[in-house]
């Protein structure tokens, strides 16, 4: 390379004050201008703390012991400040709703200019033409409560771009983002990335979105450790991403069950530049093998709803006419864009708020005049964010917190929470307290919490936000088994993969209507249904495309199939 | 869902577009008369004066029904405890007596007291409707560059915008924390004792504090990575310059503010007019 880098880690080490051992170890990387890297790592690899050692977050706003050298453009890192560096290095952080803050979208991408100094006017004139870059002039008004998610994450782009910065940092940027908006963020950075040739630098576990766009190079990190630094269609045709736990894309996983070599000669980092020659065949025949389970029986209607309605002003229908019904024991999503009323369902499912026409019924009884404590009963609802709802120092008491308060003897707690913990694999813990828990056992926690009540129904939101494919993968093989056990499980996701995996039936809402009730693989294999719930199609619907498989659904569903057999088998 | 601290609704009068700061001087200017003087005739006046301003900034009686009722909620109780604790004060004042009617012990209605009482509604009720065009015409953002444009540090200021910013959001999170506990068997109602009714909102207020903890580190965190508290002062994207309104709404209110001082010292000698001498 001829070019300077303009960040280069020299045998860089870092230990948080906080921590007994360091988090980075022994980082050699050089990253040059204009290039478009992508960092991908299990959670807890040291892919976000590398992040902060380049914004500058470490050392300035986490303090710790640093050895070795991070230079940014020549510049030795820790002898600047923090101010300093992010004039050369822009982030955009995951939540694109706790950074707004502006009330507005001009006063939010205008921030960095007014700590700055800049005069008034020459403020407006910047960020008029900012936001003409990322399509947002004409909301320069608009509060971040009138904004989509991906609206609000053009803002926050918008607002680093204003300090005319090298580097752009992405921090997950997909985290909170629903697949369809995803893919339009990746979009925006692609085209960005095209028209300033600034570096972008991206960190995600979410490998397979943030390829729809190609990338230069992708950094592997595992344990503190970079362990690997190559082509994506070298990283997506070695075992790496197997042995530490991120996914891989989903066609590729077809591939390997069709008994494909995945070589990188074959172009396989996007599907359209995959070489199809000795492809083809072998997952024709694999698709024709898979034997298609037998339907089983239908179950009775747990839950059944009836032309709910529901609306929070008396103009807005949130919910519209919704019917819909679940059979006992089943395990279905709820899915669709943000404000299409989902959680308002949930809502009102819960007894939280009261539907202003229409019925729920639990088997034959309408529960419509049950408390709130006593639908918790039937239906359990366990929030996204965990921190929400742990109001006790210990797990025990946690647990043991619904039945306290529904002054069950303390003789009969201790035998149910018991049990509860060992379901919830939690047991080893039970002295212990919630803070020394990471964020998947916490989750725990809380669904145990609310399966101490024994609920016939839990509804859960987003199960497996903002976790990496290990945590994802525990957490819902967690919940396949509560349902095994006879728990009848609700979902509210933008998760694409859980709906694929886990859950043979999907509910489709927009604007407050159900648009489809049906399964997985007709959802993400129908471009009306995808466009209209903010969705993508799955990349196996392409790919049996490009195979010349006519039915596609059929494929896909064949997938899933497979897929759920392997893992059965697994078990047992 | 869309919740809103105080409805600052954008639309345009002349009222609307006087910059925040001209807003504030004026609003003090004209508390700083109406609280001065105990005059009822000037009193009055200043009243008209401020409903004409309601109906210029299109203020609708709607959007302050539940504000005007705690008014007067509050005006009611106080002209009667006015009247408990010191029913003689208008005689002291004034210096003369008039009974109009005996209540009951030493409790004697006068007419100076009544005249006392008055005004002092009228204080109220005229500095009141300022207050309220004040708040319902004034972007937050740009009253908290005003706050900065008139000597307050500007990381005080910021708060204040700040606060409007995500106080919808932490009482969005109170509100979804608060059923989730309801739901594990939380009693809210008025049913439960005083004592268990405490300890039950710590239940909500506890992990309302620890996810509101986990907010305040993300942004301060998004807030130092866009260079806020590098420099001594910053500028504000929402400032207004001031115009030929400004100076008008400002000479109009100094007007006012003179007329009360001035009647107070040349025509009544005091503070309080005197029709009883």
């Amino acid at each position: 390379m001829k070019k300077k880098p303009v960040i280069e880690f020299i045998d860089y080490s870092f230990q948080y004050f906080t921590q007994a051992e360091p988090t980075l170890h022994d980082i050699n990387l050089k990253i040059y201008p204009g290039e478009k890297i992508l960092i991908v790592g299990p959670s807890g690899s040291g892919k976000s703390t590398l992040g902060h050692c380049i914004n500058g977050l470490i050392p300035f706003a986490y303090k710790g012991e640093i050895k070795g050298t991070l230079k940014i453009k020549d510049l030795i890192a820790e002898e600047q400040n923090i101010f300093k560096l992010s004039k050369i290095v822009g982030t955009v952080l995951q939540d694109s709703d706790g950074q707004f803050v502006g009330l507005t979208v001009g006063e939010d991408i205008a921030f960095a200019l007014e700590n700055d100094n800049v005069p008034t006017e020459k403020i407006h004139e910047i960020v008029q033409k900012v936001s003409v870059m990322v399509g947002m002039d004409n909301l320069l008004n608009s509060s971040p409560y009138e904004l989509s998610g991906g609206q609000k994450q053009r803002t926050s782009l918008a607002g680093v771009m204003v300090d005319e910065v090298d580097v752009l940092l992405f921090d997950e940027p997909l985290a909170n983002l629903d697949p369809a908006t995803g893919k339009t963020a990746i979009e925006i950075i692609e085209d960005i990335h095209k028209k300033t040739n600034k570096t972008i630098i991206i960190i995600e576990h979410r490998l397979e979105d943030v390829l729809h766009r190609s990338v230069d190079r992708i950094i592997v990190m595992n344990d503190g450790r970079i362990i690997a630094d190559m082509s994506p269609d070298e990283l997506v045709s070695s075992s790496l991403l197997f042995e530490i736990g991120i996914r891989e894309p989903l066609y590729i996983t077809a591939l390997k069950y069709a008994g494909v070599n995945v070589h990188r000669d074959m172009f396989p980092s996007h599907l359209d530049t995959l070489k199809m020659d000795t492809v083809t065949e072998p997952l024709q025949s694999w698709y024709r093998s898979i034997e298609r389970p037998e339907k089983e029986e239908t179950k009775p209607a747990i839950l059944t709803v009836e032309n709910l309605n529901f609306s929070y002003d008396g103009k807005r229908m949130i919910l519209n006419n919704v019917s819909f019904n679940v059979k006992e024991g089943e395990m279905i999503s709820i899915v669709g864009k943000n404000g299409a009323g989902k959680s308002t369902l949930a809502k009102v499912l819960c007894g939280f708020e009261k539907q202003d026409s229409g019925s729920i019924y639990y088997y034959s009884e309408d529960i419509e005049d049950r408390s709130i404590k006593e639908r918790a009963e039937i239906i359990g609802f366990v929030m996204q964010n965990p921190n929400q709802m742990i109001s006790k120092a210990m797990i025990y008491d946690e647990v043991a917190l619904g039945l306290r308060l529904r002054n069950v003897p303390e003789e009969e707690i201790k035998p149910r929470v018991e049990k509860v913990l060992e379901i919830c694999g939690l047991s080893p813990f039970i002295d212990w307290p919630i803070s020394a828990l990471s964020y998947g056992q916490k989750k725990r926690v809380t669904i145990a919490s609310i399966l101490v009540l024994e609920p016939k129904i839990i509804i859960l939101d987003e199960p497996t936000a903002g976790q990496d494919y290990y945590h994802y993968t525990e957490i819902m093989k967690f919940l396949e088994n509560i349902n095994k056990m006879g728990v009848t499980i609700i979902m509210i996701t933008h998760d694409m993969h859980l709906m694929l995996e886990y859950t043979p039936r999907a509910i489709v809402l927009a604007d407050g209507k159900v648009l489809a009730d049906t399964s997985a693989s007709v959802v993400l294999t129908d471009p009306e249904l995808i466009e209209e719930a903010n969705l993508k199609e799955t990349s196996l619907y392409f790919l049996a495309e490009k195979a010349n498989i006519d039915d596609r659904t059929s494929f896909v569903q064949s997938f899933i199939d497979y897929e759920r057999e392997l893992r059965e088998n697994n078990e047992t | 869902m869309k919740l809103k601290l105080f409805t600052y609704n954008v639309i345009d009068t002349p009222i609307h577009r006087l910059s925040g700061l001209t807003k504030l001087i004026c609003f003090l200017l004209l508390t700083f008369a109406v609280m001065y003087s105990y005059d009822i005739r000037f009193i009055l006046a200043v009243m008209v004066f401020s409903f004409i301003i309601l109906r210029v900034s299109k203020i609708k009686f709607s959007q302050i029904k539940i504000m005007i009722i705690y008014v007067a909620i509050f005006l009611v109780t106080n002209f009667i405890l006015t009247f408990l604790f010191s029913p003689e004060y208008g005689v002291e004042i004034y210096g003369t007596r008039h009974d109009i009617l005996k209540v009951f012990g030493r409790y004697n209605l006068t007419l100076e007291q009544l005249l006392y009482q008055t005004t002092k509604v009228f204080k109220y009720g005229s500095v009141i409707p300022f207050g309220i065009i004040f708040l319902l015409t004034t972007d937050p953002s740009e009253f908290a560059a005003s706050l900065n444009g008139v000597g307050v540090p500007y990381k005080v200021a910021y708060a204040v915008s700040l606060t409007l910013r995500y106080f919808p959001d932490i009482q969005r999170d109170y509100q979804n924390i608060s059923q989730a506990q309801q739901a594990r068997g939380l009693e809210m109602s008025k049913k439960a004792k005083f004592m268990n009714r405490f300890k039950n909102a710590l239940l909500i207020i506890v992990p309302l504090i620890f996810s509101t903890l986990e907010r305040i580190e993300y942004i301060s965190n998004a807030m130092d990575l866009r260079g806020f508290g590098k420099l001594k002062s910053r500028t504000w994207y929402s400032k207004k310059s001031m115009s030929r309104g400004d100076y008008i709404a400002i000479s109009v209110s100094l007007f006012v503010f003179a007329v009360s001082v001035l009647i107070s010292v040349f025509i009544n000698k005091s503070r309080f007019f005197n029709p009883f001498v």
